[in-house]
């Protein structure tokens, strides 16, 4: 592990994207970036991959819609057929229309909350977690961006941060 | 200007095309209309079945309509009124033709400016370098409008059989038109219609002429007259457009009703105007113009194609579940015609308005690939073809429907009036309105 890291505090956020860009450009390595909001732009400037979200999301989506369509076609036509204004009762194409509404639901339920889901467990957040970001400014009006000090000259390092713009630089050893 | 000569270049290629198929067309009527006219004649002084018959077999050869024809053989000879009835339905194919590519056109240019009126309205700091693209396309807005009011007008002049409810005669013997009288009369249409495309072109030309004149101005005030007209424009359309779609749509089928019709046909509208735009764009960026559009642009006009795609599904979806679930007999029938006779153009516009684009623009990468988001296109205009279709022939021609000379002559025409507008206009004005106060962000609208 990275003993040896920077705390560099900036207090916008464009001011942080340009920083971003910098310290990349130098080949300093980001370990972690805590912000107050989210900064649009900020992923790609950091260089991280796109997010599988939305794959996960959509396969999330279908089996929803698989479960509807098993589920309502069990429950409607195979075990106990309900007629219902006097739709035929014995057919799930037939049916189809008044089944429309809860396959629709049931798929962007499962999408969205197992969606979230995956979220929380990527993220490792989960409920009585203690909080992780090391400043608490970050929840206020303050941007944090960590680098990894281990194998540079933290004096160069330190005034190359400080030309970026940053406001506040600390060196946290543990 | 380089612009302005490139576009005429594109103008001049199409414009061929559009006189082709004005022959084209006016053959196709002429057609229509002297085989047919005989055989009314025909039908009045000769009540012989096999005379009768015979000179529909002709008029249906040059309709082409294969299915009329072995509907006809089934039922040969077997009573005249069947006869007088599918005489009338082929009478209105080619009218039905031209009135649903014309309304398709025109759609697409109010849906346009709808857009444009909302881009204005909500302050929109992406869009501005697709303005003149928008305004270029609303520039079809007062050819696409009168030749609707002059397609009313025919029918109100009983030249054709579009609208039943302007038929006297049908009128006497339904009980239900009678009742409806009040609003559903040609004079009152044509008023009403007068009243919509006046009010739309008179929103369009003030915008267009503020738009084009901050260019030159030396502050923002028109900006904000633009913006004061833009929302001004917007309520107008929704009341307008709401009653326009009951009057040219709606009414053809004059005992149904649907409530949410009005917003079914915006849904429809909004998504090919959207479609148009993002399809002009494209064509305009690959001829080097647009300097200023990155495929953010594109992502954003991709995004609305297929939100607006889903939109519409669930208007259709609304309408079609609500009918179905009541089985209302006045109410179904409307769904009933169409899904036994139209079974293929009712199924594969969902297919093509819906499905298509759901799992083709899906994906957030596939919105900025220019390939994707026209092949979306085309078929998310097509399906919007056949829905129009779908509104109008079920009514107008019933079950002897088909595809042929008429219908894709007649798209073709106004396609090529369409463009060959558009694109004269795009070449009056710099495609790039440079003072507008948003230009600055909308060039580094970045995604």
């Amino acid at each position: 592990m990275a003993s040896k890291v920077i705390h560099a505090i900036y207090t916008d956020d464009d001011l942080l994207l340009q920083a971003v860009r910098q310290v990349r450009d130098a080949r300093y390595h980001i370990a972690e970036i805590y912000t107050p909001f989210p900064v649009h732009g900020l992923d790609k400037a950091m260089g991280l991959p796109p997010t599988r979200l939305a794959i996960a999301s959509f396969m999330y989506g279908l089996v929803g819609l698989t479960v509807a369509i098993i589920m309502m076609n069990y429950m409607m036509i195979s075990d106990w057929p309900q007629d219902i204004g006097g739709k035929p009762s014995f057919s799930f194409l037939q049916n189809l229309p008044a089944f429309v509404p809860i396959i629709f639901e049931l798929t962007v339920f499962f999408a969205a909350h197992l969606m979230v889901i995956t979220f929380y467990m990527r993220s490792k957040l989960w409920p009585f977690k203690s909080a992780e970001n090391p400043d608490v400014r970050t929840t206020d009006d303050h941007f944090l961006m960590e680098i990894d000090a281990a194998n540079h000259d933290v004096e160069k390092l330190s005034k190359f941060l400080y030309d970026t713009g940053a406001l506040e630089i600390k060196l946290i050893e543990n | 200007m380089i612009v302005g000569a490139l576009g005429l270049i594109y103008a001049f290629i199409a414009a061929p095309d559009t006189i082709e198929d004005v022959k084209e067309m006016m053959a196709a009527n002429a057609d229509h209309g002297s085989e047919e006219v005989a055989v009314v004649e025909n039908d009045i002084h000769l009540a012989n079945p096999k005379h009768a018959e015979d000179s529909h077999i002709i008029a249906e050869e040059h309709a082409k309509t294969a299915s009329a024809e072995a509907a006809h053989g089934e039922e040969a000879g077997r009573d005249n009124e069947h006869y007088e009835h599918l005489l009338h339905q082929l009478q209105n194919k080619p009218w039905a033709a031209v009135y649903i590519a014309a309304f398709f056109f025109f759609m697409i240019a109010l849906g346009t400016m709808a857009f444009y009126a909302i881009q204005q309205a909500a302050q929109a700091g992406w869009s501005p370098v697709l303005f003149r693209v928008m305004e270029g396309i609303t520039a079809y807005l007062l050819p696409g409008s009168i030749i609707m009011f002059i397609l009313l007008a025919l029918s109100g002049l009983h030249l054709n059989h579009l609208f039943i409810w302007m038929d006297p005669e049908v009128v006497a013997h339904d009980e239900l038109i009678q009742n409806k009288t009040a609003y559903l009369n040609v004079p009152f249409l044509l008023i009403r219609a007068a009243i919509y495309i006046a009010g739309w072109n008179i929103f369009r030309y003030l915008l267009r002429r503020n738009s084009l004149r901050l260019d030159e101005a030396t502050d923002d005030r028109l900006h904000k007259t633009n913006f004061k007209l833009a929302a001004g424009f917007l309520v107008f359309f929704l009341v307008s457009e709401s009653m326009m779609s009951w009057d040219w749509i709606m009414s053809v089928d004059p005992h149904w009703f649907s409530t949410l019709f009005g917003w079914y046909v915006f849904a429809s509208m909004i998504v090919s105007a959207v479609t148009m735009i993002a399809l002009v764009t494209i064509y305009l960026k690959s001829r080097g113009f647009l300097e200023y559009v990155n495929d953010s642009h594109i992502h954003d006009l991709a995004k609305f194609m297929f939100g607006f795609s889903i939109f519409w599904t669930y208007l259709w979806f609304s309408q079609f579940m609500l009918i179905w679930y009541s089985n209302i007999p006045e109410e179904v029938t409307y769904f009933i015609t169409r899904i036994d006779d139209y079974t293929l153009p009712f199924f594969g516009m969902v297919v093509m308005n819906f499905v298509f684009p759901v799992l083709l623009l899906m994906n957030s990468d596939y919105k900025r690939i220019n390939l994707f988001v026209i092949m979306a296109g085309i078929i998310i205009l097509c399906g919007h073809y056949l829905d129009i279709f779908v509104m109008i022939m079920p009514s107008t021609v019933g079950e002897s429907w088909f595809i042929g000379i008429p219908e894709i002559s007649a798209l073709l025409l106004f396609a090529g009036l369409f463009v060959f507008i558009i694109f004269g206009a795009l070449t009056k004005a710099p495609l790039l309105p440079k003072r507008n106060p948003f230009i600055k962000e909308s060039k580094h609208f970045h995604y």
